[in-house]
């Protein structure tokens, strides 16, 4: 892991009509790191990573990418830098093959310029280029996985496949909004040594997450927010031993103990 | 407790199932070339289809009818460029009749002023065209769909009464002495060729890789925005496109009126292409083709009743989207591909 | 925008003359344009629907005016108060029957309000209904002089309905319980159906009114000249002009850019050529896309958080 930043966030605050969905946030990740962000529902956990990715405009603070200012620029920008998300509600084109969804991402300019898959070169087909970025992301290509349709596929390989949505455009960062939800024990289970995987391959991650437990197994350091303001930020075990933290989710001491067992 | 079951055994007993016919899922790889009935399958009602147009002229003797031949491809070329932009981009172009009329006036502008043939003048006009639309249209692209539908709503009708009222481009009479074609057969049958590759070439289109990228466009413009595209540049290439197939249109009607006005911006050229692609069958690209061959030699029979042939229009397609908005060749194709049963549930 | 030789009749400085001349018929524009687009924006930001027969509503009015009058021989205030009642029943009848069935389908929507508003518009050009022979009396006949520029009492009367339907309509939806629903769907309709308010009524009521404040525009304004079916895409155009540079669904906006484009509509007629004002309306709109998309007033979030 390097030491400078490679995304900084310095005063976000964005607030729809009435409600502060972000009030004054600012953090740091340090580039090949996991940095967790976690807080109750309605902390401004998916407003923060809209601000980020450009689909939102904050109303004041500053987005900095390795020391570029990036703040407010159109999403497909900000993907094409390299930094990408998932969305929570995933909506793939349910009709079609799961490989034929990331011949989009597969056109970006980024992707274009980063070329083939294995090592350099030019794209080539992007079927073929889709496929090999299938079987890395676990698409068992003997059994023909990335053929079914879109719609057949359990939510772990759709997760898995908002994933590779992002890998296609070979991202420095992929913010992921609650990859760990929904998703069965044994799903699980497979997920965590992906997210293991792509910090091995030198991806930051940055992971809104309700699911402590998993969260906690990989990520280094975590924030949390509570209503739109950052409450603290550090590691795992200390976050969570702070008073307030535990207060913000539950209030009750002995829940919070169970949910996080290291 | 005896009643509760009687009444919940009082169910559906069974249900419409649609599968693919046996012969279409044979038809999908390379064994469509294996035999000769699934060669047919496939290419038979292409083939039907070209041959029709193709023979279309020959079969009709009057020579009036002959030119409504011609403008129902002009208006294919609309339909084709209507269906695109709705059902494979999410856009909804209310006034054809600019495309039209942008390439009504480019050709009549670029014949008479600057002296060029129409072999010349049509393509430029296209392409000048398709650029002018485009660029008069990029405003409203990077916004949600209602506001490209204003816009096109209003360019035909502002522009229309702009000409009129400023006197411009030859005001209420027009621009006068357009050149014509040189024989009646080419003007006949350019046109008929010009709408065979349109209506395959935006079939081809579609089923590129960049045809998912523009219905991504259309179904989930986030998730193309999250992977790095810019959805106001494909939008753009879509409208250039489209516009460009209008313009085309405009052109080629510029040269067989031999005239160029301000009729051109007129609300048939909007109204009969939305129509056609809801008859017709939205997204089937054929459909809206096929509704403008009911649809325009209709509306010459109408001629008579006046402008009330537009109410009928807009009537029919106000029923067609309200009761049965499938569209006659979408309903045909299901009926093609597949087949129902009723199975017990 | 009439022509005006009365320079000799009044006997002020020329200078003070023309801006006089200015800002009152800018005033009274302006007023027309705001209670034309009034209803539009109503529809719109209550339930999200462009209402593209807003026009041919205008021109059904002062037709049926016409006819209650000439036809069926009833007096001129009967008449008014038949046809706007009539407006809000077709209104709410549109919505009930037809768009009720294309709610949701964006595209459908658009199509079917378009299709429909032609629809009636032609359905009048077809029966004839063109030309000079169609008109409505003025109110009260007469004009007076306002600081030396002469104006007719009608334009006063635009005036004067023009301040009325305003002020009533912020009464009403700050005080009245379902003006106060409407706003409330305006803002935000799920919110508002889990507080229990019947979006499709809702919708109903919406159209209802905003087919009789367009109703009402067109009783107000027909006097003035005549009855031509081109009214009808004319007053569309000029209406979603300024709905979008006031912002699509803001009532505020809308009567401020009424303001702005009648003002410098006014200021190229008297000063460019007559006939600019389609020109005026057109880069309207263009410059508010390209500049600020969502309007003076209108609601930034919607156009970028949607996801």
């Amino acid at each position: 892991m390097k030491e400078e930043p490679i995304l900084q966030i310095l005063n976000a605050s964005k607030s729809f009509g009435g409600v502060q969905a972000l009030v004054d946030v600012s953090f740091e990740v340090k580039e090949g790191e996991v940095f967790g962000i976690i807080g109750p529902n309605g902390s401004g956990k998916t407003t923060l990573i809209n601000c980020i990715t450009g689909f939102v405009k904050m109303d004041s603070g500053k987005v900095l990418y390795r020391g570029k200012e990036i703040t407010n620029r159109p999403p497909n920008y900000i993907a094409n830098l390299g930094i990408t998300r998932t969305f929570q509600i995933m909506r793939p084109y349910y009709s079609l093959p799961a490989y034929k969804n990331l011949i989009i991402p597969l056109f970006s300019p980024r992707a274009r310029r980063k070329g083939g898959w294995r090592g350099g070169g030019k794209l080539g087909d992007r079927a073929t280029v889709s496929i090999d970025i299938l079987e890395e992301i676990g698409f068992e290509r003997d059994s023909f996985v990335p053929y079914k349709l879109a719609s057949s596929l359990p939510t772990g390989y759709l997760k898995r496949l908002e994933l590779a949505r992002c890998l296609a455009l070979k991202p420095d960062i992929i913010l992921c909004d609650e990859v760990f939800s929904g998703l069965s024990m044994s799903e699980i289970a497979s997920m965590v040594p992906l997210i293991e995987k792509l910090q091995m391959d030198g991806i930051t991650l940055v992971m809104i997450e309700h699911r402590l437990r998993e969260l906690f197994r990989v990520a280094n350091r975590v924030m949390v927010l509570n209503f739109g303001a950052k409450l603290t930020e550090g590691i795992p075990e200390e976050v969570m031993q702070d008073e307030r933290v535990k207060e913000a989710y539950l209030g009750s001491e002995k829940l919070l103990d169970y949910t996080f067992e290291a | 407790m005896a009643e509760k079951y009687e009444k919940v055994t009082n169910t559906i007993e069974r249900r419409k199932e649609r599968l693919d016919r046996g012969i279409k899922v044979r038809t999908e790889g390379i064994y469509a070339i294996s035999s000769l009935e699934e060669v047919a399958y496939l290419v038979l009602p292409r083939l039907i289809l070209i041959m029709g147009l193709l023979l279309l002229p020959a079969v009709i003797p009057s020579l009036y009818w002959k030119r409504v031949i011609s403008i129902t491809c002009i208006y294919a070329l609309l339909a084709l460029g209507f269906d695109f932009l709705a059902n494979f981009v999410g856009l909804v172009s209310l006034g054809g009749a600019f495309y039209i009329g942008v390439g009504g006036y480019m050709a009549a502008i670029l014949n008479k002023y600057v002296g060029l043939s129409p072999i010349i003048t049509i393509p430029l006009a296209t392409f000048s065209g398709a650029i002018i639309c485009t660029l008069l249209l990029l405003p409203a692209l990077p916004l949600r769909g209602v506001y490209f539908a204003i816009v096109t709503l209003m360019y035909p009708l502002a522009i229309a009464r702009i000409i009129e009222a400023l006197n411009i481009l030859g005001g209420t009479d027009g621009i006068l002495g357009v050149a014509g074609f040189p024989t009646r057969w080419i003007e006949q049958y350019i046109i008929i060729l010009i709408v065979i590759f349109a209506l395959f070439g935006l079939r081809r289109l579609v089923n590129e890789d960049i045809g998912l990228v523009f219905r991504g466009v259309k179904d989930n413009d986030q998730a193309v925005r999250a992977s790095g595209l810019s959805i106001t540049l494909y939008k753009s290439i879509a409208v250039f496109i489209a516009s460009g197939l209008g313009s085309l249109g405009g052109a080629y009607l510029s040269h067989i009126y031999m005239w160029s006005g301000i009729s051109q911006f007129a609300l048939d050229f909007s109204i009969i292409p939305i129509a056609a692609t809801v008859i017709g069958g939205g997204g089937t690209l054929v459909g809206p083709l096929l509704g403008c061959f009911f649809l325009v030699p209709i509306s010459e029979f109408l001629r008579a009743f006046g402008t009330l042939r537009i109410v009928f229009y807009s009537l029919i397609l106000m029923a067609f989207i309200m009761f049965r908005s499938e569209g006659v060749m979408v309903y045909a194709q299901r009926k093609y591909h597949q087949f129902e049963r009723w199975v017990k549930v | 925008m009439e022509c005006r030789n009365t320079i000799q009749h009044s006997n002020v400085p020329l200078f003070y003359f023309f801006t006089m001349d200015i800002l009152i018929y800018g005033i009274v524009n302006s007023f027309s344009l705001a209670l034309m687009a009034i209803g539009f924006t109503l529809v719109y930001g209550i339930s999200r629907l462009p209402n593209f027969a807003h026009g041919a509503l205008y021109v059904i009015t002062g037709f049926g005016v016409w006819w209650f009058i000439h036809k069926l021989h009833l007096n001129y205030a009967l008449s008014i108060i038949l046809a706007l009642i009539l407006m809000g029943l077709i209104g709410a009848g549109v919505y009930r029957f037809v768009l009720i069935r294309v709610r949701g389908m964006a595209t459908s929507e658009i199509i079917a309000t378009y299709a429909l508003g032609l629809a009636i518009l032609e359905f009048l050009r077809w029966r004839g209904f063109k030309g000079m022979t169609y008109t409505l009396p003025v109110f009260i006949e007469g004009s007076i002089q306002i600081a030396g520029v002469p104006i007719d009492l009608q334009r006063i009367i635009v005036i004067g309905i023009g301040i009325v339907v305003i002020s009533f309509m912020w009464l009403f939806t700050h005080y009245n319980k379902i003006g106060l629903a409407l706003r409330g769907m305006a803002q935000d309709e799920h919110a508002a159906m889990m507080l229990g308010i019947d979006s499709d009524g809702m919708a109903i009521i919406a159209m209802a009114i905003g087919s009789i404040l367009a109703g009402l525009s067109a009783i107000v304004l027909l006097p003035l000249g005549n009855i031509v079916v081109e009214a009808g895409y004319n007053v569309l155009i000029l209406s979603i002009a300024v709905c979008i540079v006031g912002g699509l669904g803001s009532w505020g906006g809308a009567i401020l850019a009424a303001f702005m484009i009648g003002f410098v509509q006014i200021l190229t007629v008297r000063y460019i050529q007559s006939h600019f004002h389609m020109v005026v309306a057109l880069l309207a709109i263009i410059l508010t896309l390209i500049l600020r998309p969502s309007g003076l007033f209108g609601r930034q979030k919607e156009l970028e958080e949607r996801v």
